[in-house]
Parts: structure tokens; sequence; C-alpha cells
């Protein structure tokens, strides 16, 4: 124990410290598995980030494609090029660029759509958990609703309805806004979860006397939410959060997939799959098997990371 | 009646609701109530210690909660200082600063996720007691000083305190409002016995240091007889008697809480036998008709089982006992022996 | 060394249990000593975390991996049965050991009726037909003080209060007519009022049948009232060991002396209680030499450098120096680092 007040720069190597001596740190460091699975995640985030400075060519930009280049096989394939490591597709775009640009877009959206989510779902939980009654009864029973309902239909219904309203306006009905109905359409599908783990949650530390406390001094309601119940629900958030990421990376793929997603001129990972797969039986299979695979490793590292992190923090299986 | 008491409660009462399912509902049955408190009437003056004790379930944590202002009473009138405080809005800020609690579960009565430090700062930037950040510093370092921690200690997380120190820090808390009256719900009850009697001293010295008044409740009577100067013994929502602790150690009127005094594991009482007292704590959602305590009572008789006795002073001066032998002089005299005050 | 006579029911024998973690192995009990004779009740009392239920768990093998036992014998009925398989000591445990842990509920099937779990315990380890086990768990919930027993049988347990299951715990724990009983806290749950029924209960079964009991709790004031013997349990060690009497009134200890001493009790009014400095250390941070030397007024340079076993002597012995011809009659040199009398900090 160190009497007196540690430094400044004391207290975050402490903070750090502390950190990296953590259970979950040791948990992680133990696991090869969830740290490939942290690297591979954090090379796809580097990769998605800095596409244009990596991305050996820029596949969207017209001006740099020749069709001469078109339907190259992957390098190490008779007829590939090493300047076309996974080969290009038929239009002359290589398939490694497009992958990292793609990764990006899938990434976006992913986040995007976790967020929006993740805060109307705690927003919802935490308010219906602590204020309760007739409030409570309808945020629930709606959460209840869209349960029964699969979240891949809930996303289709919510893009054509806001394809429908805005076709009509002036409203540019571009890649942009493909985006942002998506992130939108699959942000609506997800909150329901958060909103009933964040109540349940709520419930339970509303209970606890910390909170009777600070009512009993008079902290206004939404203090008490945000300072003192908030934070003590989101350890399942974040657990949830994460699968989620995988969950929303598959349903924008899917959505981009079925052609209600991302147009083809800013293709996402799922946009490429469904464009390369008309390819697939006339012979140029890497120009949808290769997004596939990069579309499967990703939900498959964020996957294990939320796995892992589930039972990280869950203090029964310790 | 030349003063007025710092906590004066009449008649308070709250009935809860038990939900019922929505299918029943439909079919008309109606919600149950479980009065958990019904009734109860008492005055603290200032400097003065009120304990109440009585079995688990019998409505003590929720006549503190009341008084708190966590429940919204279904009657009865609390009143701090002379001012009505029974109605949300006229909680003022100068009245709530006026008292504070101290809950029993040292794990759950601080937030796990703030350091000690805003723990403590809390109620004294909500009542804007400290000018600035460095003022609140320092009083945060006072308080955890009067209550035998150290300043350091406040950088840290509740985790890494344990149960008593914990209680320590639940204790500086309510005092960094600077309170007449603290409601103290079983503040040892999660305690050891060598950490109990830490925490006991500590509360008897801060209340001779800063004149402090206490609501106790306990359901250790060896506990309640070392701290207070009143004491009332709750049955099931009500308090069956209000006596001075000698008088009620000395000579207890209610058959309850001569049950009470006879059932208690004592130090002093090594190779005693027990009777085996019988019966069973009844629910409070379904009470006894009557004096609710019929069912175990040796006494009972048919005016017990019909009519609920009320509250009232005993012919010993400052003793107000619910009870009809009492009240009809039929009761044996009180146990003397190892009960007595020595 | 060989069973019988000279050896009591229960011994136990420099217990260690310990628990492999990632900083190595984490010593929970370093060599308890204790010991229960035929039909006697041993209170075992100390602080949280002391290591009580873990003595109990340890000596019927119910221990929760990763913590296992590191260390020392546990001798029964002149056998020796740590280190038995699991088979074997479940067959101990039903038949002749008993065992009634804290809270009820987790004790008894939720889905079972009463009636059938008492048969069921009954005839696994008697040899019993269906009826004769019926009216034996019919007796033994009379034993108990159910009123209507036979009656009840048919009961699940969510019908009973509280008191009234751990009564049900007790009846299967003494199905068997075992020859010693471990109850860990079997009235913590309970209300007052009625731990006093369950105390009655418990007391008068094993007087009648002989049953001898080790009765686990942190409560003195149930220990004073219904143990014949002591084992008091400081930081993973029995550090005294006496009569009931002598211990709550004249222990040899300093820490059951100031244990006892801090207990408010109903006969006196005192103004302030004695209170022990301090705290106990944590498990993983005993200090060598003597535990409670951190806390202890009479602390000793010898006390810090050295553990004392159990010595002494009248009718308690305690592991302590002070009974020891070793002990320095001059005060020490060295007080106990602490500055203000009384109000200090548990830390
Ligand atoms: N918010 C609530 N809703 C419904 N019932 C409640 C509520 N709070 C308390 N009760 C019930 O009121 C009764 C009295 O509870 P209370 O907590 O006041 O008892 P207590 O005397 O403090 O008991 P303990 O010693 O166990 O703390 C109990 O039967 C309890 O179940
Ligand atoms: N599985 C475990 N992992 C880590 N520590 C453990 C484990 N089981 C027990 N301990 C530690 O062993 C010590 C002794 O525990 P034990 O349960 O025997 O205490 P006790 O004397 O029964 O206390 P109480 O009165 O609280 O029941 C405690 O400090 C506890 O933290
Ligand atoms: S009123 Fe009757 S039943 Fe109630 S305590 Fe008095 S004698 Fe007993
Ligand atoms: S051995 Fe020394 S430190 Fe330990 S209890 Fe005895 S006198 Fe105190
Ligand atoms: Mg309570
Ligand atoms: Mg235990």
């Amino acid at each position: 124990m160190t009497a007196g007040p540690l430094s400044g720069g004391g207290r975050v190597m402490g903070a750090l410290y502390r950190g990296a001596d953590s259970d979950l740190a040791y948990s992680f460091r133990r696991n090869p598995v969830v740290v490939t699975a942290a690297i591979v995640t954090l090379l796809y985030f580097f990769g998605a980030a800095f596409a244009d400075w990596i991305a050996p060519h820029t596949p969207f930009d017209p001006s740099t494609l020749s069709l001469g280049d078109a339907e190259k096989p992957p390098a190490w394939i008779e007829g590939g090029e090493w300047r076309y490591l996974l080969g290009t597709d038929n239009q002359g775009r290589d398939i490694f660029s497009t992958i990292l640009y793609g990764s990006r877009l899938s990434l976006i959206v992913g986040f995007s759509a976790v967020i929006f989510s993740v805060v109307l779902g705690v927003g919802l939980g935490v308010t219906s958990g602590y204020f309760g009654g007739w409030y409570e009864s309808t945020v629930m029973r709606a959460a209840d609703v869209q349960l029964t309902l699969p979240s891949i239909l809930v996303a289709l219904m919510v893009d054509g309805v806001a394809r429908a309203i805005f076709a009509g306006t002036d409203i540019k009905t571009d890649a942009t806004f493909a985006i942002y109905v998506l992130i939108f359409a699959i942000g609506i599908s997800a909150w329901p979860q958060y909103a009933r783990v964040v109540r349940s949650a709520t419930l339970v530390e509303k209970s606890k006397d910390y909170v009777a406390a600070a009512r009993v001094i008079g902290i206004p309601s939404w203090r008490i939410m945000l300072r003192h119940v908030l934070p003590n629900t989101m350890g399942p958030v974040l657990v949830i959060g994460t699968i989620d990421l995988a969950l929303a990376i598959i349903t924008e793929a899917t959505l981009s997939f079925l052609g209600v997603g991302i147009p083809p001129t800013q293709p996402s990972l799922g946009t490429l799959i469904r464009v390369g797969q008309e390819f697939l039986f006339s012979g140029q299979w890497w120009i949808t098997l290769f997004p596939a695979l990069a579309l499967v490793l990703l939900v498959l590292a964020v996957n294990l990371l939320g796995d892992w992190l589930r039972d990280a923090l869950n203090p029964k299986l310790r | 009646m030349a003063e007025m008491p710092l906590l004066q409660v009449e008649n308070l009462a709250v009935h809860f609701c038990l939900p019922v399912p929505v299918a029943e509902r439909a079919m008309g049955r109606k919600p149950k109530v479980l009065k958990a408190v019904d009734g109860v009437s008492f005055a603290i003056g200032k400097g003065v210690t009120l304990s109440v004790v009585g079995e688990s379930g019998c409505g003590k944590s929720t006549v503190a909660r009341l008084i708190a202002g966590l429940y919204r009473p279904t009657r009865g009138r609390v009143a701090i200082d002379g001012h009505d405080v029974t109605a949300a809005k006229d909680r003022t800020r100068a009245i709530r600063r006026r008292l504070t609690m101290i809950f029993q579960d040292p794990q759950a009565s601080l937030n796990p996720r703030w350091r000690v430090r805003d723990i403590i700062a809390e109620p004294i930037k909500a009542f804007g007691i400290a000018g600035d950040a460095r003022e609140t510093g320092r009083q945060v370092d006072g308080l955890l000083e009067q209550v035998g921690l150290a300043g350091a200690d406040g950088e840290k997380f509740p985790h890494e305190f344990s149960g008593g120190q914990r209680q320590r820090i639940s204790i500086a808390r309510a005092l960094a409002s600077k309170p007449d009256l603290i409601l103290c719900d079983e503040p040892t009850s999660a305690l050891d016995v060598s950490v109990q009697a830490q925490i006991l001293n500590l509360m008897r010295d801060l209340q001779d240091e800063l004149g402090l008044t206490y609501l106790f409740i306990s359901h250790d009577l060896a506990v309640v007889n070392h701290m207070s100067d009143r004491i009332a013994v709750m049955y099931l929502g009500r308090f069956v008697e209000v006596a001075d602790a000698a008088a009620l150690f000395a000579a207890p009127q209610h058959p309850y809480t001569r049950l009470l005094l006879e059932t208690i594991p004592d130090l002093g009482m090594t190779g005693r036998d027990r009777e085996a007292v019988a019966g069973e704590v009844p629910s409070p959602i379904d009470p006894p008709s009557g004096c609710a305590f019929h069912p175990r009572c040796p006494y009972a008789d048919k005016r017990c089982r019909t009519e609920r006795p009320e509250l009232r002073e005993a012919h010993s001066g400052g003793v107000a006992v619910a009870c009809h032998a009492v009240e009809e002089e039929r009761l044996p005299p009180a146990p003397a022996g190892g009960a007595a005050d020595g | 060394m060989n069973g019988g006579a000279a050896r009591p029911l229960l011994d136990v024998r420099d217990l260690k249990v310990g628990l492999p973690t990632r900083r190595g192995f984490l010593p929970i009990l370093n060599g308890v000593d204790l010991h229960v004779k035929e039909g006697e009740v041993l209170g075992v009392v100390g602080e949280s975390g002391a290591g009580k239920s873990i003595t109990g768990l340890a000596v019927i093998g119910l221990l929760e991996p990763p913590a296992r036992v590191d260390g020392g014998e546990v001798w029964f009925e002149g056998e020796r049965i740590d280190g038995l398989s699991g088979d074997a000591l479940r067959r101990i445990r039903g038949a002749r050991i008993g065992v009634i842990f804290q809270d009820p509920l987790t004790s008894l099937n939720p889905l079972y009726t009463i009636g059938r779990q008492l048969t069921e315990t009954i005839r696994t380890h008697m040899d019993m037909g269906a009826d004769a086990a019926e009216r034996r768990a019919g007796e033994l919930l009379d034993e108990v003080g159910i009123p209507a027993a036979a009656s009840r049988l048919g009961a699940y347990p969510h019908e009973f209060s509280g008191g009234m299951r751990q009564r049900v715990v007790i009846a299967l724990a003494l199905c068997a007519n075992p020859r010693l009983i471990i109850a860990d806290e079997p009235t913590t749950a309970l209300d007052v009022s009625i731990q006093a029924q369950i105390i009655g209960v418990l007391k008068r079964l094993c007087r009648e049948h002989g049953t001898a009991v080790m009765l686990i709790t942190h409560d003195m004031g149930v220990i004073a009232e219904t143990a014949d013997r002591v084992a008091v349990m400081y930081a993973g060690r029995v550090i005294e060991d006496g009569t009931v009497a002598e211990v709550v009134r004249n222990a040899s200890h300093p820490y059951s002396h100031g244990l006892m001493g801090s207990i408010p009790t109903i006969g006196e009014r005192v103004g302030r209680l004695p209170q022990i400095r301090g705290a106990m250390p944590r498990v993983g941070a005993v200090p060598d030499g003597c535990a409670f030397a951190p806390r202890c007024p009479e602390v000793r340079d010898l006390c810090r450098a050295e553990r004392p076993t159990m010595m002494g002597g009248r009718t308690t012995s305690a592991a302590c120096w002070q009974y020891s011809p070793r002990w320095p009659d001059t005060a020490g040199a060295t007080g106990p680092e602490e500055a203000g009398p009384g109000a200090a900090a548990d830390g």
C-alpha cells in the first residue's frame, strides 16, 4: 500500500498496471484462440481504416481500370499476376483492394448499426426498468413483438418502407443514402435484446441500497440512471454488442446479397459476394470466394471475441 | 412538551399491492395487499437513540424507508423539526440535508464503480456544502479520518475494503451533509462481532461528538440494549411495546417482548436449556385477526382473537403496550432473572 | 496410533487446505487441529473467512475444486477418511456423518415431497422396507417437532416455512442414526425466535441419540447455550480449544478474550464495548509467526518470529506464546504498531 497521493502519471501507470494484471487480461493471455481472434480483428480494422494507403489499387476509380486486366485469376494460378494478388473481377478491379474497401463499409455499417441499437435499446431499457408502470409494459411488449419477427425480416421491411417514403422526395437515394437506411434498418432490428438485458439489470441495481442512498439525498432520477445505474449494467451490453457486431455484418451482407443493401458502385463484402457469384459457374470462382472467406473470417474473429468476453465477465464460469 | 421532537411520526402506514398475474386479474381477482407498516406513531428528541426491534419481515426497514422518503406512505404523517415532510414536494433541500441513512448490506450500499472519494463527495456536491473542488476534497479527507480511515483510501474502490471498512465509508457518506438524524437500518448485522464492536463504538463516539439523533434498527436485542435510550418492539407492521431501554429489559410487558428476551441466545447463558417456543412467524399478507400475536401467545383469549389492541400508556409511566392482557392486568409479573438489567 | 477407544470420534490433525491460483498456491487452512468426542457438541467459532466452513467441508470430502486438501489427517471412528474415494466418502456421509447446511432450500429438492426425500434417504442407508421407511419418516418429523407429522409427508418443501424446512433437514441428517452431525450455520438464515426452536431441537435430539455435533457458527450466543466445548478459529487455524464456560468467561488466547469482550450482552450495559483493533488478515496475507501478532496487545518479538503451537493448560489450550516457558517476562521492546487507543480502523 502506498501512502500519500499518487502523482498524475503514477495514477495512469497504476491503472495500466492494474488493467494488465486483471483477471480479464490474464484470461486473455492464457487463451491463444482469443489472442488470434483479436489480432485478426485488429488487422481488419487497420486494413479498413487505412485502405486508401494499403490497397494496391483504387478499384472504384474507373480511370485506373483497364479491361485488359479483367478476370485475372489469383497470382499463384496460371495466368495470374502478382500485381493482382487475389485476381481481378470482370471489370479489372483488384479483388484484394475491393475486399479492403468492402470490409471498411461492412465495419462502418456494422458498428454504426450496433451503436444505434445500443443507444436505443439501453435508453429504453434503463428508463423502463427505472420508472416501471405502463411505460415499462409498453416498451417491453413492443420488444416482445419485435423479437418474434426475424431480424432480417424487420430490416427488410424497414428498408423497403424507407425507400418507399424517400423515393418520392428529392432526397438523393444514392449509395450514401443506402448506407443510412441500412444502418437504421439493422440497428432497429436489434434493440430489443439490449432493452431486455438492461431492463432486468436495472431492476436489480435499482433495488440496491446505493441507489436508495442517492435518492435519500434527492439526486434527480435522470442523474441516478446515468451515473449510478447505467455503468453497472454495461457489462452484458458490451458482450451482446460484440456478438451483435458479427450479426450486423452478416445482416448487412445478407441484405446486400439480396440486392436491397449497398449498390455495386461502392460494394460492401455482401455486395461483392452477390456480384461475384454470377461468375461462379463460368469458372471465375475467386471473384466471390475471397470476399466470402474474408467475411467468414471477420465474423468468426469478432464472434470468438464476444464469446470469450461473455465467459470472462461471467463470474460463475471463472 | 417543552421541546419539539426532532422526528415525529404519526399513524404512519404503507400498504403494498402485490402484483396479480393478468390472467387472474381478468378473472376478477383483487390484488393482495401487504400491510408492511400499519399505523405506527413515535417521536424522537434531539440527541436520543430510538431502536426498533423485531423479527425479519415485521416492517422495520420499511419504517426507516418511509421516513427517508423512499416510499410514499398510504396514510400518516412524518414531521422533521415541526416541518411536515409527508409529501415529496415538502422535502426541501434544507430538510433532506438533515437526515441520512445507513444501510445493512455493505456490499450493496456503495456503488462498486465509484471511487470512495466520489461516493463521499456526492452529498457534499448535491447540497453545495463545499465551495469548490479543493474544499470538497478537504472535507472528504476529514470525513475519512473521522471514521478511522486514511485520506489516501479515497482513491480506492469499495471492493478493496473489508465489510467493516465499507460500513465506515457508509457512515462517512452519511455524515457528509452534516445531518441531525441518521436512520440506521441494521448497520452491523452483516458484520462479525469484533467488527461490530468497532462500528458500534464509532457510532456512539460520533453521537457524543456531533449530537446526532439515531433511529436504530436491529434484530439483535443485545446490540439494541447497548445502543438505545428508548426501544420500540415491532410485530407484523405495528409497535407492540415502546419503553425506555432499562425498563424494557428489567420489566418487559408485552408477551412478545418477553418471548424475544427469553429466546435471544446470550453469552451469559452457558448451558441453559431453552424452552422451545411454539409457533411460526405469520405472513403479513394474511395477518391473524385481532391481536396479530394471538396464535403464538400463551395468554390469548377470546377478546384477543377478535379485537385488535391499541398501543396505550401502561400503568407504569413511560411504557406503552398494545396488549389486552396488560390492560386487564391479568398478565403475570415480568420474569426477573437473566434478562434483568444488571 | 490405532483407532478404538483411545481416539476421539473425529480427530482432525494439522489439516491443510489450499487453492492453486495463478499466483501460486494459496493456503486457506494452515494446519487445523480439532477433535470431537462421542456424544459431545463442539462449537466452532470465528470471524467470517476464518475457515470454519472449509474445515467442515474438508472433513467430509465436499471441498469444491480447485480447493484441495494439502496435508494432515482426518480420523473418524478410528478410520482414516481423508483420501478415501468419492464413493466410500459418500457412504460415510449419509450413514455415519450427517450434514446440515445454512440454507435449508439447497439441501431439499423442491420437486419431491418431504416424505419421498426422507424415505429415500432412509432406504439408501438402512435395510428397510417401504412401509417401515415411511413409518420411520413420520417418526422423524414428529421428533423434530413438526405438528401432525404423518399428514405432512406429502407436502413439498415450498409449503413449509424456513424454520420447518430446517427441521426437515435435521430429520434428513438424523435418518440413518449417524454418530456425528456437522452443522454449518444451521440457524443463521432464520428468525431469532425460530433459531431458538431449531437449536433446542438439535440439542435435544443429539442428547437423546447420543450423536456428537460439530456446530459451526459465528453466533457466540448459540455456542454458549449449546456447545460443551469450543474451538476458536482465526486465519485458518484453531487458536483456542476449551470448555465453553471457560472460553466464554475466561479465555486464554488474547483474540478469544477480545472477541468475547466485544459482544454486547443483555445482562449489563457498558459505555463502550471493548474492541479488538484492526481486522483478521486475508487469505494469503497471514503473517509468519503468530497470525494475531499485528493486533495483539501482548505481542513480543518471539511472537513475530515463530508460530506458536497449542499450549497450556488448565481447561483450555491456546496457540499463544504466553503459555510457554519461553515467554519473556519483561514487557516486549516493541508494542503493536499503532497510535491512538480504541478508535482504530480495521485495515
Ligand atoms: N417494495 C415492496 N413491495 C412489496 N412488499 C414489500 C416491499 N418492501 C417490503 N415489503 C414487504 O414488507 C414486509 C416488511 O419488510 P421489511 O423489509 O420492512 O422487513 P424488516 O423488518 O426490515 O425485515 P428484515 O429484518 O428481514 O430486514 C415484508 O413482508 C416485505 O416482504
Ligand atoms: N473457492 C474459493 N476460492 C477462493 N477463496 C476461497 C474459496 N473458498 C474459500 N475461500 C476463502 O477461504 C477462507 C475461508 O472460508 P470459509 O468459507 O471457511 O470461511 P468461514 O469461516 O466459513 O466464514 P463465514 O462465517 O463467512 O461462513 C475465506 O477467506 C474465503 O475467502
Ligand atoms: S392482546 Fe392477547 S394475544 Fe395479543 S399479546 Fe396480549 S394477551 Fe397475547
Ligand atoms: S503468541 Fe504473542 S502475538 Fe500471538 S496471541 Fe500470543 S501474545 Fe499475542
Ligand atoms: Mg430490514
Ligand atoms: Mg461459512
